[in-house]
């Protein structure tokens, strides 16, 4: 590992100053993911910026007439998962953060680490082969190898990664959106939906935020729909394991049946927190049926580009966005607890 | 780079000096000498070096023990008192919850935490949404096995692994719902 420099941050704007003036420096919240790319060879920072000390550490209300709730960018997974307002208020989200790593790892990682963690593409991770997110220009080795945890939505030749988080596809479901303080002690907010980037010709960059930029708080607007929105995540093993594919949905039924709004985001299929936009468009104004949510799942695949390796995931997006959809109409109509 | 840092482990206060690289597991094993935690695949993946860090259950060898200063540590070699040792120790012995032993340091706290984890209301993956607000979530045998699920047993010691913290999740005098099963598939 690199030598570095550790610093521990007192104020926000000044850890996003001293990151923003330094090109080697990173962030550290939780560390479990950067510590493991730095021991990788994948990540050598030769300075970190720890922030777990600042005062981002409260899951709150936010005040009247604004509704919601926000998440300190400190919080531990565990303790946002836990926490009697997430419970309340958006299950799918307490849901997806249980699906995700272990009792062990979730204690440590942070909402906001949880959002910037990397991809765990296998070549991304063995710095003994090309990869365009690791080393620009040097190659994608993923496009004629392992491609089972690969994208099938929104890839390009250079890249075909994934985001692995389960957390951020509830966000996008939730419509959150990110609290961010930069360099310049100004502050900004951005949809997670928009948080992260396609690959393109620069996979290199995962999200739209510059050098410096530090997330503080993640924010979750009041949503009718969110109280029994779920989360479906389909794996290769029952526990501590990413997603193949997986699902976080909302649905809000008007009074003659029909769908009146719903949310669809997918994880594992992308180099971001999919919104199946194509598949809620489908579903706008129609009936809330099997049939239903089975062409709204369609809809969607049309724009999926499967590789060789993960064509089964076609499969598993269909499965979890009916079946999920299907889950959640039978409740809101009373039709049994899930 | 170096750095200077206090830690509390198993209640002993201790300085030292140490390399802004080395990671709370090594500081504990390879400067303070302390190897109740163990190292397995050293990313995260396997739970052997598992400790209590101010009372939760992580992965040592994914913290930096400079982020860790003034922290206090709890290992599995700590847990015991007057010479008795824990309950959950006691449990895995009981229900033969080990073969070889490498990986039972790091199991051992990850179950004290999971104990501590349950009794604050937390919920797991396969707690029902809405459900385990009061009291906590009873700790069901699957209840364990989602929860231990960062606790890789390379023996196979499972079976006795998820009897034992059933057992001491169960209050005192309760005695179990039916046999325990036994052993790992030896």
């Amino acid at each position: 590992m690199k030598p570095f420099d550790y610093r521990r941050a007192s104020d926000a704007a000044g850890a996003a100053a001293l990151v923003a003036e330094h090109p080697g420096a990173a962030f550290l919240g939780g560390g479990t993911n950067l510590v493991d790319h730095m021991k990788l060879g994948v990540a050598a920072p030769d300075m970190l910026v720890d922030i777990t000390h600042l005062p981002m550490d409260r899951v709150e209300a936010l005040p009247e007439g604004e509704g919601g709730v926000s998440i300190g960018a400190n919080v531990r997974n565990s303790e946002a998962a836990a926490h009697p307002l997430v419970r309340e208020r958006y299950p799918v989200l307490s849901q997806a953060l249980l699906s995700g790593a272990s009792g062990q790892l979730r204690n440590a990682a942070t909402t906001g680490g949880n959002l910037l963690q990397r991809t765990r593409c296998v070549y991304f991770q063995d710095t003994g082969t090309p990869c365009n997110k690791r080393e620009p220009g040097s190659g994608c080795s993923a496009l004629e190898g392992y491609q089972r945890y690969h994208a099938v939505f929104g890839a390009s030749p250079d890249c075909v990664a994934t985001h692995p988080s389960d957390m951020a596809v509830a966000l996008v479901a939730l419509d959150a959106r990110v609290v961010v303080t930069d360099a310049a002690g100004g502050e900004r907010r951005i949809p997670v939906a928009e948080l992260h980037r396609l690959p393109g010709e620069a996979p290199e960059q995962d999200t739209v935020l510059s050098r410096g930029d530090l997330i503080t708080a993640v924010e979750l607007p009041e949503m009718p729909m969110a109280a029994r929105a779920r989360y479906r995540k389909i794996r290769d093993r029952a526990s501590f394991a990413f997603a193949l594919v997986s699902a976080a949905v909302g649905l809000e039924l008007a009074a003659d049946g029909t769908v009146a709004d719903v949310r669809i985001a997918l994880g594992g299929v992308a180099h971001k927190p999919w919104r199946a936009l194509l598949a809620e468009e489908a579903l706008r104004g129609s009936a809330a049926t099997e049939a239903g949510f089975a062409a709204a799942a369609e809809a969607e695949l049309s724009e999926a580009r499967p590789l060789p390796g993960n064509v089964f995931k076609l499969e598993l997006v269909r499965a979890a966005v009916t079946e999920t959809l299907g889950e959640v109409a039978a409740e809101l109509r009373g039709e049994g607890e899930l | 780079m170096d750095a200077d840092i206090s830690l509390t482990v198993d209640g002993q206060s201790h300085d030292l000096r140490v390399d802004t690289r080395t990671t709370l597991l090594d500081a504990l094993r390879e400067h303070l000498h302390i190897t109740s935690p163990k190292k397995g695949c050293d990313h995260g993946q396997c739970g052997s070096c598992t400790v209590l860090l101010s009372g939760r259950r992580v992965v040592s060898c994914l913290v930096l023990a400079v982020a860790a200063e003034g922290a206090e540590v709890t290992t599995a070699a700590g847990l015991g008192r007057d010479g008795r040792p824990h309950r959950v120790q006691q449990a895995l012995v009981e229900h033969d919850g080990l073969q070889c032993g490498y990986c039972t340091p790091g199991q051992v706290c990850s179950a004290v935490g999971v104990l501590d984890e349950a009794a604050a209301g937390w919920p797991s993956a396969v707690t029902p949404p809405g459900a385990g607000g009061d009291g906590g979530p009873a700790l069901t045998a699957a209840e364990i096995r989602e929860r231990m699920s960062g606790n890789l047993c390379r023996c196979g010691a499972y079976a006795g692994i998820v009897a034992a913290v059933e057992e001491a999740a169960r209050p005192a005098g309760e005695a179990p719902a039916a046999p325990a099963p036994r052993g790992g598939g030896r």
